[in-house]
């Protein structure tokens, strides 16, 4: 049986992607890939622990966390229409109107 | 004790008429304002006359409670009316005095801008006038003490874009608050030891208890507060100063307010509360030394006035000083005595100068008047019954009230000889000063612009164009002569002590101090002591008749005499042309370092240094930090998902480190 530090390392791995790519990436459709990838990797640690626990709460707050990061991805992909078709860019260092 | 439910409407017919005209002068025309003023104002006076009449001594005093005011435990003030000998005599002087003053204002101010303000001011003096002399209790008496400063204050300032007037406005305003504030304090000990404001029930707690005849107790320091506030309201010495500038006010107001009403209240006061003065002998010496010294400063400072008003203002203080010293020596009705002639002879003066001042185009000057006897004949003769009142000739009514109140002054158990001697002195300055303003004003030649003149109206109002001096119209002329009437006859109700017997249920009733009762075993001393009294009575007389001797000599005999006379003298003279400078002193003492002290450590130190730069200080820094900190919210959103990043990983660290411990 594969250790439950194998899994909590390779969901650090992925969260710890998912913060890299979110903080260099400059394409808003790549950081929000990364967000996927941060909200996956934290999925992946409570099914870990739920399966070492033998808990099922773990399992059902992952069903949660997928829910929510559907229904984001809808509401995110339809704020990123929405920049594309006022900036015409999708790099977020260009949607700064609001800097000082 | 009798209720009558009539004694409320006195004081609020005037306030009716106030109300109304204020609320709608604006737009009324003069006839309909004049109207409104004088029916209520009138009204008010037949009231009091109808009330008189019903008057009996037996039935007295009546009273009526209109309203409840305060309740508060056992503490009780009620809107509540009172009336017994002392307030009838107030009340018939308020109201007469006051409604012949309506009258000839409609003549004086006619032509005058915001001739409706000025008639709603009047009315609402004289609702507060009759408030303060009708109260039943100290409270409602402050509130008529409070309006009639207000209406004065109004008054003096009618004249409004003018600054003096302002100024002087403020000044009568201000001093009469430091006055205000001993009466105040007097009533929180009178409400601490007592319980209540009600006079009856006051004066009843007061006479069960002994005269202060060591040292100084509650009663003796009552007593002084209650001084400051009538030395405040009746111009005495040392808060006098705020009535020679009020007369920059009409002259009707100087005639009502400054001479025959409001500026007695303070006598009306310390009479009312004759109770408390007489259980306190030290407070009752003090009020008479600065009657006293009043009466004698002011009537040499009205020596060398030139203002004609002006000097009928120190006249004034120096008659109330004299109301003073009758009080002090617990004369109280001779005070009150005075008091009624002075507002008949007084009123009719400054109504007499008014009608000069309006005859000679504004004028106030009377080097710039004279022989004005020709010019208008009845201005002239009822100022010369005013003069010869004043003066004390007999028989005219200031004769018997002033030689009342000396012969008081020497045989009264508190009375001095000292006090007899200035009294003496003043009368004969008060004289000396009355004809040289009478001989100045209507004897020789006149001195004003010639006829075609442009004049600068000053103060007075009047639009039309001045030639010749001229004699005023009727409808100021009637109160003239009324008041002149009531100047000659006035003080015969003074013969065979009269008034003092009217009055006696008021004073004597409760009274510690008997003045001179006469017993069959004093049939000798009473023989003797009427041989002095005509003796001292001769002395005033030949006072006045030297006055007039004088002023005869100097200001129409021998005119080139009085410069001489003030060169000589020099700095004296000068000093008393400068009323000693008093003002001058004042504003070094007391105005001067309270500006000078609000401006540097008040307003510099404490409000721009303290409060403000607090303030200001939090206000700055605030904008410092965050000037600083709002480059954090760069609009970069990397940045902000760095900081997110770095705070977990920070909040990580933490909880590990916790964790580790």
């Amino acid at each position: 049986m594969v250790p439950l530090s194998y899994y909590l390392l390779l969901s650090g791995i992925l969260f710890g992607c998912g913060v890299l790519g979110f903080l260099i990436k400059r394409n808003i459709i790549t950081i929000f890939m990364s967000i996927e990838l941060m909200l996956n990797g934290v999925n992946l640690s409570f099914v870990a622990f739920a399966a070492h626990w033998h808990a099922l709460s773990g399992q059902i707050f992952v069903f949660f966390v997928m829910v929510v990061a559907a229904a984001e991805a809808a509401v995110g992909l339809a704020i990123i229409i929405a920049v594309y078709r006022t900036r015409e860019t999708l790099n977020v260092d260009q949607v700064n109107l609001l800097k000082l | 004790m009798t209720p009558n439910p009539y004694l409320w409407l006195i004081p609020v017919l005037p306030l009716a008429g106030a109300t109304i005209n204020g609320a709608f002068g604006r737009r009324s025309s003069k006839k309909a304002i004049s109207a409104i003023a004088l029916v209520f104002c009138g009204a008010s006076f037949a009231m009091a006359l109808w009330i008189a009449s019903g008057f009996s001594a037996a039935a007295a005093p009546y009273y009526f409670d209109l309203a409840h005011w305060i309740r508060a435990g056992n503490f009780q003030v009620d809107f509540s009316f009172y009336l017994d000998q002392l307030s009838l005599v107030m009340l018939l002087v308020v109201t007469g005095v006051g409604f012949l003053i309506h009258v000839y204002s409609v003549g004086y101010m006619w032509d005058a801008d915001g001739y409706y303000r000025f008639m709603a001011y009047l009315n609402l003096f004289m609702f507060f006038m009759l408030t303060l002399v009708l109260a039943k209790n100290y409270l409602l008496m402050f509130i008529g003490w409070e309006g009639v400063g207000l209406a004065s204050y109004l008054l003096i300032g009618f004249w409004f874009t003018k600054d003096s007037a302002a100024a002087a406005g403020k000044k009568a305003f201000i001093v009469n608050r430091i006055g205000d504030f001993g009466f105040l304090i007097a009533l929180f000990l009178i409400i601490q030891h007592f319980g209540s404001l009600d006079f009856t029930r006051v004066f009843a707690a007061v006479h069960s208890l002994p005269p202060e005849t060591e040292g100084t107790g509650l009663l003796t320091s009552i007593g002084l507060l209650l001084m400051v506030g009538a030395a405040g309201k009746s111009a005495q010495i040392p808060l006098y100063v705020w009535l020679p500038d009020a007369m920059e006010g009409p002259t009707p107001v100087s005639a009502l307010i400054h001479a025959a009403t409001m500026v007695t209240a303070g006598v009306y006061m310390v009479a009312r509360s004759h109770m408390i003065f007489e259980r306190a002998p030290g407070a009752l010496t003090v009020v008479a030394v600065i009657g006293t010294l009043t009466a004698l400063f002011a009537a040499t400072i009205g020596i060398a006035q030139t203002d004609i008003k002006k000097v009928l203002a120190y006249s004034t203080i120096s008659q109330l000083g004299y109301m003073f010293m009758a009080c002090g020596v617990a004369a109280f009705s001779a005070g009150i005595f005075h008091l009624m002639t002075h507002a008949f002879f007084k009123g009719l003066l400054f109504l007499a100068a008014g009608s000069v001042i309006h005859g000679v185009g504004g004028e106030q000057d009377m080097r710039k008047m004279g022989g004005l006897r020709k010019y208008m004949p009845w201005t002239f003769g009822t100022m010369t019954i005013a003069t010869f009142a004043i003066a004390g000739i007999p028989p005219l009514a200031g004769f018997f009230s002033k030689d009342e109140i000396l012969w008081m002054a020497y045989a009264s158990p508190h009375g001095s000889w000292v006090f007899w001697l200035i009294g003496v002195i003043t009368a004969f300055i008060t004289s000396f000063y009355m004809f040289r303003l009478w001989f100045m004003t209507f004897f020789g030649d006149y001195r004003g612009a010639a006829a075609g003149d442009a004049h600068v109206h000053g103060g007075h109002g009047s639009g039309h164009g001045h030639g010749e001096p001229h004699e005023s119209p009727w409808v100021m002329l009637g109160p003239l002569v009324i008041l002149a009437v009531l100047s000659f006859v006035g003080g015969w109700v003074g013969i065979h002590h009269k008034f003092d017997f009217f009055l006696s249920p008021v004073f004597h009733q409760h009274g510690v101090l008997e003045i001179k009762v006469a017993t069959a075993a004093e049939e000798a001393t009473i023989a003797a002591m009427e041989k002095l009294e005509l003796t001292l009575t001769a002395v005033s007389v030949a006072a006045g008749f030297l006055g007039l001797y004088l002023a005869w000599l100097l200001y129409h005999r021998r005119r080139d005499l009085p410069e001489k006379i003030a060169a000589s003298l020099g700095g004296l003279y000068r000093a008393v042309a400068n009323k000693y400078y008093v003002d001058e002193l004042y504003a070094l003492l007391f105005v001067q370092p309270l500006v000078e002290g609000s401006t540097a450590i008040l307003w510099k130190g404490v409000d721009q240094s303290v409060i403000d730069a607090t303030v200001n200080n939090a206000a700055d820094s605030a904008r410092h930090v965050s000037d600083n900190v709002r480059h954090m919210q760069s609009g970069n959103l990397r940045s902000y998902a760095g900081w997110v990043a770095a705070g977990g990983a920070v909040v990580i660290a933490y909880m590990v480190w916790m964790g580790v411990r």
